[in-house]
């Protein structure tokens, strides 16, 4: 399988990656800072066993413009693409937010939903034109609830869960399988100032379950598994208690 | 937070994947946390540690000479599931798998091969930190050679490592082939350590302390190699998966009576014979992981592990007089591992010279700090010394006492160091480092 990855540098998307290419996959690294892809395609690299480092290209979240050179750029290295691996985006809580910027929400909503979309759009359309492919995006079971800790996070995520479900059901049938990915809770540098919560997951586990959808074509998954129940817990508080409680 | 022996100090992790920028501000690394006591524990004043388990990109691999070099919270489980199939192997390796390799390089663990090739720092070739001061620097044997040797052992203490370069070494098969073989007593037991370790390069004793009479210190000599190709079986072994202890077991569970009775069981079912068998170096490394979070079965107070190394000239005699200080206060060692080592390496607080280590695995009770104290005066006079990978209780003076290189180590460190801003809760403890 040939994969694309937005943000595999850091964090679960590293772990899937490293899967992928543990296990034979031509791999191509998007992102924006040059040193760190390059430092992540040596470690795969070194993982994989191969000649030469794996392929990379620039992509920006915040720069729309970058999206359609580095697809391009990706098809170049890889022949063709099978599937696109979205893990990239921003974190905020609330507080981060109230401590920035006035316009900070509205840049995370860009980022997150807005710029998102658009790249899933050059990628649906590049896997559609191919006669079809995988198209797995990290959400978060912060979309699955409004919370007081993570309003416009979780909107974003909701906003992008959404897109996702709608892509499966108009282009499933013509080739396009869109997993959706869930995480909950999960070590990496983007949880790094939070405390963790009971359940609290790693990456290792979690790029499994990914890998293991994405060869499936399962659509919507939970990451670790045990967050689905939680969520459906979660899905059905009360209003009264959901503003009362901090998470 | 608590090391892995559970008794736990006031802190909180933070983490990044970022290790340059992690070690900017940071007071101390903490791997995977597998020490056993407060090494890897933050000083009451600043009670955060930056953990690296994040930082694990693998840097560089040579295939001809089996050079790595990886950032350091790569950990040594990873490490194994990967290079293993390809006919590498870790050249020293402690008994669990889930530590990184920054911290095998601090701690300088050592093997069941020491006695042939001594601790893992003696397979490190390059370390790159972040001192004190902010920089950042490459040391090794050739350059900053006194920085290279006091980091190596030193317990995270002289700067943070974001890199080292690691030697592998090359294995002719996946396999371990390997033997048991039973001893009636301790002078048994001794013997046919020493006499097993003239063959081979992996050797371990584990003894029964709960036995009576004669028969205490009764126990099994495992030894092992690499099996040649021709010896192996086909493929390689897959990494077993753990069972994990789900939550802590009451302080009865682990008692003199079922923990006799488990050693007794042990050590009949073993048979009388020698028994061979080819096995994955899974379960000849790392037997406890297979059962995840073992200290937990401990209970609420936790574990300590008191390990000592005595030297060779008064060896046979320094194990017995362990053993009877042990039987005389009737002290619960649930397990006990003997270990001959090889000669000391070049780090400057490197735990192992060449004599009898001792691990005791002991429950923490109201005796325990008796039990390590008077332990420990027996050590200093035999000219021993403790790992402090595995400290918790060791009183300032008996570590001094037992560490006449602690004044080149103290040199080295002040000046890299001079306000002593790098430390943690044992080096509060052990080397008076402000709280």
């Amino acid at each position: 399988m040939n994969v694309v990855l937005l943000g595999a540098t850091r964090g679960m998307g590293r772990a899937v990656a490293r899967r992928l290419a543990e296990r034979g996959d031509a791999v191509c690294l998007l992102g924006r800072d040059r040193a760190v892809l390059e430092a992540s395609a040596r470690d795969l690299q070194v993982r994989a066993g191969l000649p030469e480092p794996l392929p990379v290209a620039y992509c920006d979240l915040e720069r729309p413009d970058s999206f359609a050179s580095a697809l391009d750029a990706a098809a170049g290295a890889l022949g063709r693409i099978d599937a696109v691996v979205v893990t990239a985006g921003h974190f905020s809580t609330e507080d981060d937010l109230a401590a920035s910027e006035p316009d900070a929400a509205r840049l995370l909503a860009t980022v997150n939903f807005a710029n998102t979309v658009g790249f899933c759009e050059a990628a649906r359309r590049r896997l559609l034109a191919d006669g079809g492919g995988s198209l797995c995006v990290f959400s978060s079971v912060a979309g699955d609830r409004g919370r007081t800790p993570v309003v416009t996070y979780g909107a974003t995520k909701a906003g992008l869960t959404a897109y996702l479900e709608g892509l499966d059901h108009r282009y499933a049938r013509d080739g396009l399988r869109v997993i959706c990915v869930k995480p909950g809770f999960v070590r990496t540098g983007m949880t790094a100032g939070l405390k963790p919560p009971p359940f609290a997951g790693n990456p290792d586990p979690v790029a499994r379950r990914v890998v293991r959808a994405i060869d499936r074509g399962v659509p919507v998954v939970y990451a670790p598994a045990v967050w689905r129940w939680i969520m459906l817990v979660v899905r059905w508080l009360p209003r009264a208690i959901m503003r009362r409680v901090r998470f | 937070m608590c090391g892995w022996g559970r008794v736990g100090v006031a802190g909180r992790e933070v983490w990044s994947d970022d290790l340059v920028r992690l070690s900017e501000r940071a007071i101390l690394f903490r791997g995977l946390g597998r020490s056993y006591g407060d090494a890897s524990l933050p000083p009451p004043s600043a009670p955060e540690v930056a953990c690296t388990v994040l930082g694990d990109r693998l840097i560089d691999f040579d295939e001809t000479t089996g050079r790595l070099r990886a950032e350091a919270g790569v950990s040594l489980a990873s490490l194994v599931e990967l290079f293993l199939p390809r006919g590498w192997f870790v050249p020293v390796t402690p008994g669990t798998r889930y530590v990184t390799l920054g911290g095998m390089v601090a701690a300088d663990v050592h093997g069941k091969n020491h006695h042939v090739d001594g601790c893992v720092g003696a397979f490190v070739d390059a370390l790159r930190l972040r001192t004190a001061g902010g920089r950042i620097v490459d040391c090794s044997r050739g350059e900053e050679a006194e920085l290279f040797h006091a980091t190596v052992g030193g317990m995270g203490l002289t700067g943070h490592i974001l890199e080292l370069t690691l030697r592998l070494t090359r294995v002719p098969s996946p396999w371990i082939e390997r033997e048991s073989v039973r001893a009636s007593g301790i002078q048994a037991l001794l013997e046919t350590l020493e006499n097993s370790s003239a063959d081979w390069p992996f050797t371990v004793a584990w003894a029964d302390l709960l036995a009576r009479g004669a028969q205490l210190g009764r126990g099994i000599v495992y030894r092992g190699r690499w099996a040649g190709a021709d010896r192996a079986p086909q493929g390689t072994p897959a990494a077993p998966s753990a069972i994990d202890v789900p939550f802590e077991a009451p302080e009865w569970l682990l008692n003199r009576a079922s923990i006799g009775l488990f050693n007794a069981l042990r050590y009949r079912r073993h048979g009388s014979g020698l028994r061979r068998a080819v096995e994955s170096p899974y379960s000849f490394f790392y037997p406890l992981d297979r059962i995840g979070n073992w200290n937990r079965l401990y209970g609420a107070r936790g574990l300590t592990q008191y390990q000592c190394v005595i030297p060779d000239s008064r060896g046979v005699e320094g194990v017995h007089q362990v053993l009877d200080c042990i039987a005389r206060r009737r002290a619960p060692v649930f397990l006990c591992v003997i270990k001959n080592c090889g000669d000391e390496g070049s780090g400057l607080l490197s735990f192992p010279l060449r004599g009898m280590s001792l691990a005791l695995d002991l429950p923490v009770g109201d005796g325990i700090q008796d039990l390590v104290d008077a332990l420990n005066e027996l050590v200093v006079d035999l000219g021993g010394r403790i790992y402090l990978a595995k400290d918790a209780f060791t009183r300032p003076e008996h570590f001094r006492a037992m560490e006449p290189r602690l004044d080149r180590w103290l040199t080295v460190r002040r000046r890299w160091d001079p306000e002593v801003r790098l430390r943690s809760a044992q080096s509060v403890r052990l080397l008076g480092d402000p709280a």
